[in-house]
């Protein structure tokens, strides 16, 4: 018998998953906030996130192209990447600022620091400070759309209704708004986000699938609710707990909690970690939005806490099985599995019978 | 029913339905047999024999190296062709004595326990009225009422127990190869609280300890036993994962009634077999790479050596032949064998049935921890518990490309290390970094390369990092 044997190291299979797979998970998981948009704001809508998908590809393929690397566009991080900063675009855009947007999130942020995996910031939310700051009036203009879907956009009480506001405006007032639309998706804002219900389905379906864990989105809404129910009973809004959900639902909070603050390479690797990190962006984004001027702030609390990734791994470094203060613990185990066995050996009871 | 488990852990295909309830086969040894000198962990064993010696199958070839160390037994009868270098399973030439079979199958003489004629005269399978490993299938019930292993242990020394595991020359035969008797021989033996016999087999495509709980529980029970007879204080458990619902019925079944063992069903998930994670999942004790599991009062025995222990110390056979099972895509049949220790893997692969074609891949254990082979001239030792041929080698094929720090390493990784960043430390050797990681307490169970979507070889790189770091420790000693 001829020897054309593989020699490797074990183990000598794989699981199923493959970065690819998770790529085009998440891509399918973003698929019905997407929808919502779409419903929503009409066919440019649409257009604005083809566009970005597009360019976000078509910047990575000629990256790598011109700088004659490995091309990588197949593994579906530049697609995800581009939807995201679609998602984040009001649906009258002009679309030459999402094509910037991917080119700065492939070129800048993602590809001189190394491509894939190397990114210290996630590329969709850098891209959309750079759009915010850069143009700001572009960026927070959102006209009536023309989808299926009817708007609400006027508020029942208080305040003047400010023309083609978001809902987040609206609740930075203490005002109140129609939770159902926030949470179904007919109202204003970026394609993306509008659809809470939409955004939840898709963050469940990548947790059932096991794509992504419920630490951070957990941890993240759990301590913004906390700290806004707080914040909404001290200041005496009427009824904190709808008002809590309704920022919930409004702005971009699911989609970064669900989508961008879960993104693998800007997040912890260690649970604990990924822990931490949650409730530091929760109480970031309340910051921002309760207690600063602008009315949204997931976007800055996610690229600031991004940037403290490194930091928090180093210090969540979990303890290897065993160490330390396992051997005090594993005395007592031991002291308590001997009483147990004098108990059974006094009682005569046979384990086997029960 | 609890079940218990620790946390961590892959869930590979298990291929086991292939050999499951295959029954046991026993193997003909072919014309030349190599047993190797090390086939256990510590001083190699010291070779008493010299060419044209002719030797008697049961004849020890080889005595032991020293304390930790283990006596190397003829699988068959024939003429010492003398000592040559032979590859072990990872790999390394070794010391072999090579025997030339006579296949006369003449037994060396051997000194069961007084009463044990009627199981022997019941097992006998040869002519010569010597006890043999028969492939009677019994019932434990009849099994044990045969044996009557309380009564027969009554009048044995716990030393004498001791003895005769050290001079069948039994290792854990699992994988490890540690000498046994070194293993029940603790500082403190009264701090011994639990003997757990591991029968999770968690490796997949294995099926040879499944057999063996199924068809000889009797045995398995008496070997435990034995075990037991040294340690007054511990309580004996059969760990069993709740994918062999039959052992666990089996042995539960077996077990009505006795008071200080019992079976220990644990939720099937890999590595549950490995030693640290199954003390772990029964005990809630957690074991460190300085640690003994003696220092959580536990002593943990593979099935396949508490079957051992039941024929060193109640028939006095030691062991030069164990159950193996040969799996995989590549092998023409699937199934369990009685193998004699010193056959190559390419004449255990043939004698069973050959290859559908020349595989690809020719493991020595199991695809999750095994080892793979250059060629087919390894030889079966103690330890080796399967051999898995496939036709197609993923992991060859697989381009690694950049980790996306997605965490799916550290949440299988039984030790709660941070694969990732061990890898890269040791790629980069930065080995104090890699230390104080904790990257030498890793069992090398491939759970973090297995989950990798990226398809580093995760595992593979944090054992380099560790064999360094042991190395210049080594080196620093002397």
């Amino acid at each position: 018998m001829n020897s054309k044997l593989q020699v490797s190291a074990s183990p000598h299979t794989r699981g199923m998953v493959t970065t690819n797979k998770i790529m085009f998970m998440v891509l399918a998981a973003l698929a019905p906030a997407c929808l919502m948009g779409v419903l929503a704001f009409g066919p440019r809508a649409l257009l604005v996130l083809a566009v970005s998908v597009v360019s976000s590809v078509i910047s990575e393929y000629l990256y790598e192209r011109l700088l004659h690397k490995k091309i990588t566009v197949s593994d579906g991080s530049a697609a995800v990447t581009g939807l995201l900063i679609g998602m984040n675009m009001p649906p009258g855009i002009d679309l030459w600022i999402p094509c910037l947007g991917s080119v700065f999130a492939i070129v800048v942020i993602k590809q001189l620091y190394g491509g894939l995996g190397q990114n210290f910031m996630n590329p969709a939310l850098g891209a959309r400070c750079f759009l915010l700051i850069s143009f700001a009036g572009k960026m927070t203009t959102f006209t009536s759309g023309s989808g299926a879907l009817k708007l609400v956009t006027e508020v029942s009480s208080t305040t003047d209704a400010l023309s083609g506001a978001t809902p987040l405006a609206y609740l930075k007032t203490g005002a109140s708004f129609d939770l159902k639309a926030l949470f179904l998706g007919n109202v204003q804002g970026c394609i993306g986000e509008v659809s809470a219900a939409a955004i939840l389905a898709g963050g469940i379906f990548l947790v059932a699938a096991k794509i992504i864990r419920l630490r951070i989105p957990g941890s993240y809404l759990g301590c913004f609710a906390v700290l806004t129910l707080i914040t909404a009973a001290v200041r005496g809004y009427d009824a904190p707990v709808i008002y809590t959900l309704q920022q919930l639902c409004a702005g971009g909070l699911m989609l970064g909690a669900w989508f961008m603050a879960t993104d693998y390479v800007t997040s912890p690797i260690t649970p604990v970690g990924q822990i931490v990190f949650g409730c530091a962006l929760g109480f970031l984004t309340w910051v921002f939005r309760l207690i600063g001027s602008g009315a949204e702030g997931v976007s800055y609390s996610i690229i600031f806490m991004n940037l403290l990734v490194p930091v928090i791994e180093h210090f969540t470094r979990p303890v290897a099985a065993g160490m330390v203060r396992q051997r005090r613990e594993n005395r007592r185990l031991m002291k308590r599995n001997k009483a147990e066995a004098r108990r059974l050996k006094a009682a005569g009871k046979k384990e086997n019978d029960t | 029913m609890r079940r218990f488990t620790f946390k961590g852990g892959v869930h590979p295909y298990d291929g086991k339905e292939l050999t499951a309830e295959k029954p046991v086969r026993v193997l003909e040894a072919g014309a030349e047999l190599a047993f190797l000198l090390s086939q256990h962990i510590g001083a190699p064993a010291k070779s008493i024999v010299k060419k044209g010696d002719r030797v008697l199958e049961g004849q020890m070839i080889a005595e032991a190296g020293g304390f930790v160390s283990a006596p190397v037994f003829s699988s068959v009868s024939g003429t010492v062709k003398g000592i040559e270098k032979r590859r072990n399973a990872m790999g390394v030439l070794t010391d072999a004595v090579i025997v030339a079979n006579d296949f006369q199958y003449e037994k060396a003489p051997v000194s069961p326990l007084p009463g044990m004629e009627e199981y022997c005269t019941l097992s006998q399978s040869g002519k010569d009225g010597r006890p043999e490993l028969s492939l009677v299938i019994r019932k434990a019930s009849e099994a044990l009422e045969l044996i009557r292993p309380d009564e027969r242990l009554k009048n044995v020394e716990p030393s004498e127990v001791l003895d005769r595991i050290r001079a069948a020359g039994i290792v854990g035969m699992g994988g490890a190869g540690f000498p046994t008797h070194v293993k029940l021989s603790p500082p403190d033996p009264e701090k011994i609280d639990y003997i757990l016999v591991n029968g999770s087999e968690c490796e997949p495509y294995v099926t040879c300890d499944y057999r063996l709980m199924c068809d000889r529980p009797g045995e398995l029970i008496a070997g435990l036993k034995a075990v037991l007879r040294m340690f007054s204080g511990a309580r004996g458990v059969f760990a069993i994962e709740d994918n062999k619902p039959a052992a666990i019925s089996t042995l539960t079944d077996a077990l009505r009634g006795e008071e200080n063992i019992y079976v220990a069903p644990c939720r099937t998930k890999y590595p549950e077999g490995a030693e640290r994670n199954l003390i772990k999942a029964i005990t809630g004790a957690e074991v460190n790479s300085r640690m003994l599991p003696a220092d959580a009062g536990c002593i943990v025995l593979n099935v396949s050596t508490v079957f051992a222990v039941f024929e060193a110390v109640f028939l006095g056979i030691p062991l030069y032949r164990r159950f193996l099972t040969i799996s995989g895509d590549a092998v023409v049949s699937p199934g369990n064998f009685l193998v004699p220790t010193g056959v190559s893997f390419g004449e255990v692969g043939e004698k069973a049935g050959g290859f559908i074609q020349t595989p690809e891949k020719l493991i020595a254990g199991g695809p999750m921890m095994g080892f793979a082979q250059s060629d087919f001239t390894g030889v079966c030792t103690k330890t080796s518990s399967a051999i898995t041929a496939f036709r197609y080698d993923l992991v060859s094929r697989i381009a690694e490309t950049p980790c996306i720090n997605c965490g799916r390493c550290v949440d299988a990784c039984p030790a709660r290390l941070v694969p990732s960043h061990l890898a890269d430390m040791a790629r980069k050797m930065e080995l104090e970094k890699f230390e104080e990681n904790y990257g030498l307490e890793c069992v090398n169970c491939g759970s973090c390369s297995f989950s990798c979507p990226a398809g580093r070889p995760l595992a593979a790189l944090v054992n380099q990092g560790r064999q360094t770091v042991l190395a210049a420790r080594r080196k620093a000693r002397k």
